[in-house]
């Protein structure tokens, strides 16, 4: 409540600059917040990532974040967040388009909504002990398998805590979210779009391919981006699933900070600035495939 | 027609699957812990863990604080960026945006190297500090949806005939802002609020990184050392979530049913 104050004591102003003072200090105390928490330091460390321990400009940092421990990080880390993000995509849309436009009754849809709202916010932790208990060595899947069916998981090579197991794990906060997303893009799918073109004489294969994926696809991309960096960024359930055991970029920055496991603080930044750069990009893509399908909605 | 129909109730059966299983599995995992039979052995040994109920205390309380110091930021942003900064909306909106392009871990790596106990603001100096640093980490975290809740539901009021009447009868700002605006925006507050527990409750790496007390650092220490009661502790956890967006949902629809009127 600054504007109050300086709105009855700020008299002697003129009146013009006064408004725009209190127009501004109605903002402070969010922009204030703003710089402290979120924008002063991340670009502290952008800094950071561009200098020697002793504070003279560098490249090196960035040099060293080629080096072969770390591009094996990075590279674990996309291909672990595209995996996940491509089937997430897949699924979700395959579960988007059957509440939408597959004839279902809609408790089916309702239900659908709502479980999707509860399981992408099921991550962390929690959602790497279910795993463990639906495919770890003693999960229920794995000794369904063993027991019914004589056939042992953990002899084909899988292991939970791979990459394929982080893969179908993430998939479990995926999927929602691709579902929440996507459902809205195609209740915009309008239906006389399909009924013209069946006059015309377009079967359906003719419709999606020609009509019906040209005005989804900037959603479908945008969306796969978007789940792209919610993956990249994610650390708890990757944490709890296999400890440090999986070097991916987030367990590898975990370990950088508490013990600094580099041996330079300042290649810490520029990993850090690392993941800025892949989840900004992959977000400012989002972004513009967004503002290009929002065209077909208005 | 039909073959649509088919392929539309295939999906949803595998979508079933992938969701459903995991969670029986938990739950029949968490019942194992005596051996031979079903007990519900490690709900009371989770239950009667002093640390269990520290931990989800603790959350607890750092999520209610989280959610009403964000409200205090967050509504009379909202509501007075509405009023007299309509151009700086856009710029608004995109830095309570950007906690969901900067990871997690690289904000809090941040706060760690500026806040350090030989800096200019030695928020990590104390616990007392730690726990405000912790609670301002987790405004952070969920700006992106307590701003979005919150300006959704100013939308459909009209803050300027509301502030210009308000003002005409002789309210002052403070009783515009928590006798007109708060109440009139309070389905948005609630659900920014449920969808905050949901994220703060079982959040770990700002938790474990602050070096706090915190349910998420709880729950992968037992993860790590126990057999059955984490998969206890998730359901546990999967119950809460429920529970803060079950209640989302039933704000939002109560809302739908009796929109604000200006």
């Amino acid at each position: 409540m600054s504007s109050v104050s300086a709105s009855t004591t700020g008299t002697r102003v003129p009146s013009i600059d006064r408004k725009v003072v209190v127009d501004w200090l109605g903002v402070a105390p969010f922009t204030i917040f703003a710089l402290l928490f979120l924008i002063i330091p991340t670009i502290y460390l952008i800094v950071g990532a561009f200098l020697t321990p002793d504070g003279s400009f560098t490249l090196k940092n960035i040099v060293d974040l080629f080096t072969p421990s770390i591009l094996a990080a990075y590279w674990i880390s996309i291909k672990v967040s595209v995996a996940s993000s491509l089937g997430g995509a897949l699924l979700g849309f395959l579960l988007a388009w059957a509440i939408v436009l597959g004839g279902l009754p809609s408790w089916v849809r309702n239900g659908l909504l709502t479980f999707s709202g509860v399981a992408s916010n099921f991550a962390g932790v929690p959602l790497a002990f279910a795993f463990l208990a639906t495919l770890g060595r003693t999960g229920l899947i794995t000794v369904f398998l063993r027991d019914w069916f004589d056939f042992n998981l953990y002899s084909t090579g899988f292991n939970l805590l791979s990459f394929f197991g982080l893969t179908i794990t993430y998939m479990y906060f995926q999927i929602p979210l691709m579902v929440l997303i996507l459902t809205p893009a195609l209740d915009g799918m309008k239906k006389e779009w399909k009924e013209a073109a069946s006059i015309l004489g377009a079967t359906n294969g003719q419709y999606w391919r020609m009509v019906a994926f040209p005005i989804l696809w900037p959603s479908l991309l945008g969306t796969t981006l978007l789940l792209f960096a919610n993956a990249f960024g994610a650390i708890a359930t990757a944490y709890a699933l296999t400890g440090s055991s999986l070097n991916i970029v987030p367990i590898l920055l975990y370990a950088q900070i508490r013990g600094d496991v580099l041996h330079n603080a300042n290649l810490g930044y520029a990993l850090a600035l690392g993941m800025i750069v892949i989840t900004g990009v992959s977000n400012i893509l989002y972004i513009m495939l967004r503002m290009r399908a929002e065209r077909w909605q208005k | 027609m039909k073959a649509e129909r088919y392929l539309a109730w295939l999906s949803i059966l595998i979508g079933c699957l992938y969701f459903f299983v995991p969670l029986i599995a938990t739950y029949e995992f968490s019942l194992r812990a005596r051996r031979g039979v079903y007990s519900f052995d490690a709900y009371r040994s989770v239950f009667s863990d002093m640390a269990f109920r520290q931990t989800f205390g603790y959350s607890m309380l750092m999520a209610l604080l989280t959610i009403v110091f964000g409200m205090l930021l967050v509504v009379p942003t909202a509501y007075w960026v509405r009023l007299r900064l309509p151009q700086m909306r856009p710029v608004v909106e995109f830095v309570t945006l950007m906690p969901l392009v900067i990871p997690a871990i690289v904000i809090v790596f941040g706060y760690l190297r500026l806040y350090n106990s030989s800096s200019i603001l030695p928020l990590t100096g104390s616990n007392t500090t730690t726990n405000i640093l912790l609670v301002c980490s987790y405004i952070t975290l969920s700006l992106p949806y307590m701003y979005r809740a919150v300006d959704t539901a100013m939308r459909t009021i009209d803050v300027r005939t509301l502030t210009e009447a308000a003002e005409s009868l002789g309210a002052g700002w403070m009783t515009i802002m928590f006798r007109c605006i708060f109440p009139n925006v309070m389905s948005g507050v609630l659900s920014g609020a449920f969808i905050t527990l949901a994220i703060v409750i079982g959040e770990f790496t700002m938790a474990s990184l602050l070096g706090r007390p915190a349910f998420g650092p709880y729950l992968q220490l037992v993860g790590a050392n126990k057999a059955y009661e984490p998969s206890a502790l998730a359901m546990i956890a999967f119950a809460v979530t429920w529970l803060s967006m079950g209640l989302l949902q039933l704000v939002s629809r109560f809302n739908r049913s009796a929109p604000a009127k200006a």
